[in-house]
């Protein structure tokens, strides 16, 4: 396309792969566009880590604020950076829509750098749509941008390296807990220990889990281990008023005001699917992952993908892979990169910090009814259908998500399926007999975000350098 | 593997390859004649016009240069109600058929010319009456209130209406296999073999066999066609469809851009491309989409659009729809049109009966759809 | 408002602040934060009914995912609370169900 402002590199998110991968473009003088939808860069581990709001430093602890050094390099580069951009669109042809201010623009890239990272995975339950559920990653989100801690009584539920991190913020911030509900499932234990090599050699990761759980047990915070038959109840006016869970043979109930939810994180792959990249299921992850090169290279040759959106590695695995990835792009575009002695070390550290992922994914794996609800619990929460619902229709001869879609609407509402996807794929597979892999996933289609008719209209209207209003 | 090796996974009256729209109101009505119907179908990603399009039971301008293809449509349309009522009857699924009439909104006042002389050409060559209106946009604007300032007219076809396509696909599904048809999702049928009268159809998952085999396979049609002795020159046309989202009822009939659901949302879409089998959105087509859309409507300028895609048309070169015989193998059958939803009623009444009595309704003549008209 | 679901306000660095309306309320909001932590600090509950069954719902994940923290913002419903930044005067109602278009004419 003719007329458009071209870049030589665009990055979607300015997470900590994102602002790696900025760093390094412009070190190596590509002309670089890097594009959030946030209003300030850091992505979902370093939110708001320009103005950090918290006046005790202590809350967020260190691991927050060593962001402010990617902050700085990204400050430093010399780029163009748009924020409060949401890309909604990426065409085959190289090309590029986002959404600014109500006003839609188009641009050109050589090279696509995907670091959208991810988002928490959907945790259906009984309750978990009532208004005062949800999720921890939202907690956070709050505390570090508003400096907001939940309304109590609150009781924090499920598993994870993150639920604990979390938890523990907000026990540092003063927050009263009620109990911290961990539905880890005991035979995750005997499995995850087969990794312990890869634990060991993590042993960073796992002393920093060990301090959560031993600042958890000195808060005096209640810690119900291995619960499950978790359910979220409401009060008459239809908010959250209690959650009950079963421990052993014992059922109990807590009363609440908050309940936060987690079950770990997947990788955002809204973008990526609505362009048709090819993706596949992570078995251990327990979720879909863009099939990448070892280079980061996508199956579409200009598109690559850095960070947490091309499998859960975390904060500081992203930034590496931001890196490697932009090194990889600055040689493709022919321009001298790294030194092959600096990359190898740096895959070396990438090597060391992954070291532990497989023991954190089989001891965090989600409890079965998370995975694949049963009864009346809602899968898609924009359309209100239920896991019996969706599991009825391969009775009437749905193989596959899109065809659930068309029969009940599942998915199609304003989350997209982002929602949904991943436990509508589990149920049908469930049905089914078969796996999630042979299941497939939604058709995802642009736009990815929404847009109004006026703003999408407003593009049929040539302009001058890409801009239309 | 050799054909005698190869597992023999069951047999039925009558086979219809292809499970969208068309394939499945054929098997409906086939099977309320009593006889065993099984259905063929492609697994969850396939090419299906039927899951991507605009749910138009559309009659006005339909038939333009066949006036058999107008009066099977008018027919199709009259058919509806019924189809509609026995569907939400038995399966319990309201699949929202309105038939209040439909607009068909001009830009340009010399587009509105050409819709008219379309329309009155047309009545011409019905003389059993063809009702319709031309609309200026004064009295355009008392039907909708909310009409834009630069839209020039309308042609209004009061035997128009839409329906919800995909809950219509469920509750065929729903009412067929309530009445004991067979829907086996085993992949593409790769090959059609005629022996002894009878055929057995080549799937991933074996064989199977019938009496007589409906080809419906939408614009696979096209390959099946020759295995059973018909030519079916079909080819894709892709149009693009915008859905916005859900908002209070403001457009109280479909019309030829613009949609209403009974969900609240909102479709725009008709646009015609030829870019073979490819499903995707372009954001040029988009654009100019919801360019006329909110020409049309302005206040859904601020309306937030959440989805869109391309679906493809299943094309005849001229347009009309082929209901043909095999004359080589008798007992093989193909059917397929552009307009699988406003025909709907059609297929489940009176081609299904021609399929399985063999002989055809006196009111449509069928020969009119032969294909072989494309090889003069 | 129910006051009882406020979410509470820790220590803060200066920021200004900012005078905006929640379903008629008056209250003071953050320079920089989101609609949708403005209305869980009001204590606001639900924030928007469905358009499906009109059932109550309130922001859930807090990083644009979810849809759940639709609002009505200075008049342009459906509109994510979470990913809007609160500006001076702005006004914020409950999203009821489907939403309206065109105005009051409807
Ligand atoms: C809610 C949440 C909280 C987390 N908190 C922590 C934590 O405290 N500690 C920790 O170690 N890990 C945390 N994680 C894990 C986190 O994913 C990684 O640690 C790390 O942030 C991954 O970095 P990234 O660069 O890959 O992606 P992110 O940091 O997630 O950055 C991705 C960026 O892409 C932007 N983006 C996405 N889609 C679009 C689009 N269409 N248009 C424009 N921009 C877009 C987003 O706004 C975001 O800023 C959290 C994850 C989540 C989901
Ligand atoms: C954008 C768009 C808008 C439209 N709007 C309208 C409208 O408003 N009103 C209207 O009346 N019509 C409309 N149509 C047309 C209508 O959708 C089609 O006429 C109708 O769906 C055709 O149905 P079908 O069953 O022939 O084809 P399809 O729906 O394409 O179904 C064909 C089926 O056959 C299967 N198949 C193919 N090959 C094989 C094989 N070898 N073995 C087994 N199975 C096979 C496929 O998997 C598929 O399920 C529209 C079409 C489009 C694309
Ligand atoms: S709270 Fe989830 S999108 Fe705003």
């Amino acid at each position: 396309m003719t007329g458009l402002q071209q870049y030589d590199l665009v990055i979607l998110g300015a997470g900590p792969a994102g602002m790696a991968s900025a760093k390094e473009a412009s070190e190596a003088g590509l002309n670089t566009l890097i594009l959030d939808e946030q209003p300030r860069a850091g992505g979902q581990i370093y939110r708001n880590i320009g103005r950090p709001i918290l006046q005790n430093r202590s809350i967020l602890g260190e691991d927050y604020y060593v962001g402010e050094s990617l902050l700085a390099g990204l400050a430093q580069a010399s780029l163009t950076h748009i924020s409060n951009a949401t890309v909604w669109e990426v065409t085959g042809d190289n090309t590029l829509c986002f959404s600014a201010e109500g006003m839609s623009r188009q641009v050109g890239f050589k090279k696509l750098l995907l670091a959208t990272g991810a988002q928490e995975r959907p945790v259906p339950f009984p309750g978990w749509t009532l208004p005062g559920v949800m999720t921890c990653g939202a907690a956070q989100i709050l505390l570090k941008s508003s400096g907001l801690t939940p309304v109590e009584p609150l009781v924090i539920a499920g598993s994870g390296p993150l639920l604990l991190l979390i938890a523990c913020q907000l026990i540092r911030a003063g927050v009263r807990v009620e109990g911290i509900v961990e539905t880890t499932p005991t035979a995750n234990y005997g499995r995850a220990l087969k990794e312990i090599g890869g634990a060991i050699k993590g042993w960073r990761h796992l002393l920093k889990g060990m301090r959560m759980l031993n600042e958890i047990r000195r808060s005096g915070v209640k810690f119900y281990k291995c619960a499950t038959e978790l359910r979220a109840e409401p009060g008459s006016d239809g908010n959250l008023a209690s959650v009950s869970f079963r421990k052993g043979s014992t059922l109990h109930q807590l009363e609440c005001q908050t309940l936060l939810v987690h079950q770990g994180v997947i990788p955002n792959t809204q973008l990526g699917r609505a362009i048709g990249l090819e993706h596949q299921w992570d078995e251990v992850q327990q979720c879909w992952k863009p099939t990448l090169l070892e280079n980061g290279c996508s199956s579409h040759p200009d598109i690559f993908i850095a960070g947490d959106s091309a499998g859960i590695g975390g904060a500081i695995v992203a930034e590496i892979q931001g890196r490697t990835v932009t090194n990889e792009i600055v040689q493709q575009l022919g321009l001298k990169g790294k030194k092959d002695s600096e990359i190898d070390s740096l895959r070396k550290e990438l090597a060391d910090q992954l070291a532990i992922r497989p023991f954190l994914d089989y001891l965090y794996r989600p409890l079965d009814m998370f995975l694949r609800p049963q009864g009346e619990t809602i899968v898609c929460r924009c359309e209100e259908v239920s896991a019996t619902e969706i599991r009825g229709l391969v009775k009437q001869g749905c193989v596959g998500p899109n065809q659930t879609k068309a029969f009940c609407r599942s998915g199609m509402g304003p989350c997209q399926g982002r929602q949904c996807g991943s436990t509508v794929t589990a149920l049908l597979a469930d049905e089914l007999g078969s796996n999630p892999s042979d299941v497939g996933y939604y058709n995802i289609r642009f736009p990815i975000k929404p847009v109004t008719l006026g703003e999408l209209a407003s593009l049929s209207q040539p302009a001058q350098d890409g801009t239309v209003k | 593997m050799t054909e005698s090796v190869r597992l023999n996974r069951g047999s039925s009256d009558v086979a219809v390859i292809g499970g969208g729209l068309v394939g499945l109101c054929i098997a409906l009505g086939i099977q309320k004649q009593g006889q065993q119907v099984t259905v063929y179908d492609e697994g969850d990603v396939a090419l299906r016009a039927s899951r991507g399009n605009f749910g138009l039971v559309w009659v006005q301008g339909k038939g333009d240069n066949l006036p058999e293809y107008a009066r099977i449509t008018r027919l199709s349309a009259q058919l509806w109600a019924g189809l509609a009522d026995d569907l939400t009857q038995h399966t319990g699924i309201d699949i929202q058929l309105q038939q209040r009439g439909g607009l068909f909104v001009c830009l340009s006042e010399s587009e509105l010319q050409k819709r008219q002389v379309i329309l009155e050409q047309m009545a011409i060559e019905h003389p059993e009456g063809y009702p319709y209106e031309v609309l200026d946009l004064q009295q355009l604007r008392e039907m909708i209130p909310d009409i834009g300032p630069e839209v020039a007219g309308a042609t209004w076809g009061p035997e128009d209406g839409h329906v919800n396509p995909l809950y219509l696909m469920r509750a065929l599904v729903a009412r067929f296999e309530s009445l004991g048809g067979k829907l086996v999702n085993a992949g593409r049928v790769s090959n059609i073999i005629p022996q002894q009268g009878q055929f057995v159809l080549q799937t991933e998952q074996g064989d199977f066999s019938c009496n007589k085999v409906v080809l419906a396979a939408g614009l696979g049609n096209k390959e099946l066609g020759p295995m059973v002795g018909i030519d079916a020159p079909v080819f894709p046309n892709r149009g693009q469809v915008l859905i916005a989202e859900r908002v209070r009822p403001f457009l109280h009939y479909p019309t030829g851009h613009v949609r209403q659901t009974e969900e609240g949302t909102v479709q725009c879409g008709d646009s015609k491309e030829d870019v073979g089998f490819d499903t995707g959105t372009t954001t040029e087509v988009l654009a100019q989409i919801a360019q006329r859309a909110t020409t049309m409507f302005p206040l859904l300028k601020e309306v937030n659009l959440i989805r869109s895609w391309g679906a493809l048309r299943i094309m005849t070169p001229d347009g009309n729809p082929i209901y043909q015989q095999s004359k080589q193998y008798p007992g093989a059958y193909l059917v397929t049109c552009h307009s699988g939803v406003t025909l709907a009623a059609a297929h489940a009444g009176p081609i299904a009966d021609w399929i399985s009595t063999g002989s055809a309704d006196s009111a449509i003549d069928l020969e009119k759809f032969h294909g072989s008209r494309f090889q003069l | 408002m129910a006051a009882d679901f406020s979410f509470n306000r820790l220590p803060c660095n200066e920021r200004a602040e900012v005078e905006i309306t929640i379903e008629g309320h008056k209250v003071i909001a953050l320079e920089g934060e989101t609609v949708a932590a403005a209305v869980m600090h009001s204590g606001l509950r639900p924030t928007r009914t469905t358009a499906v069954s009109g059932t109550g719902r309130a922001p859930y994940c807090m990083m644009g995912v979810c849809f759940e923290c639709l609002m009505n913002i200075d008049g342009k419903p459906n509109t994510q609370a979470c990913m809007t930044e609160v500006s001076e005067g702005m006004v914020i109602t409950v999203q009821q169900g489907a939403r309206e278009i065109g105005g009051d004419r409807l």
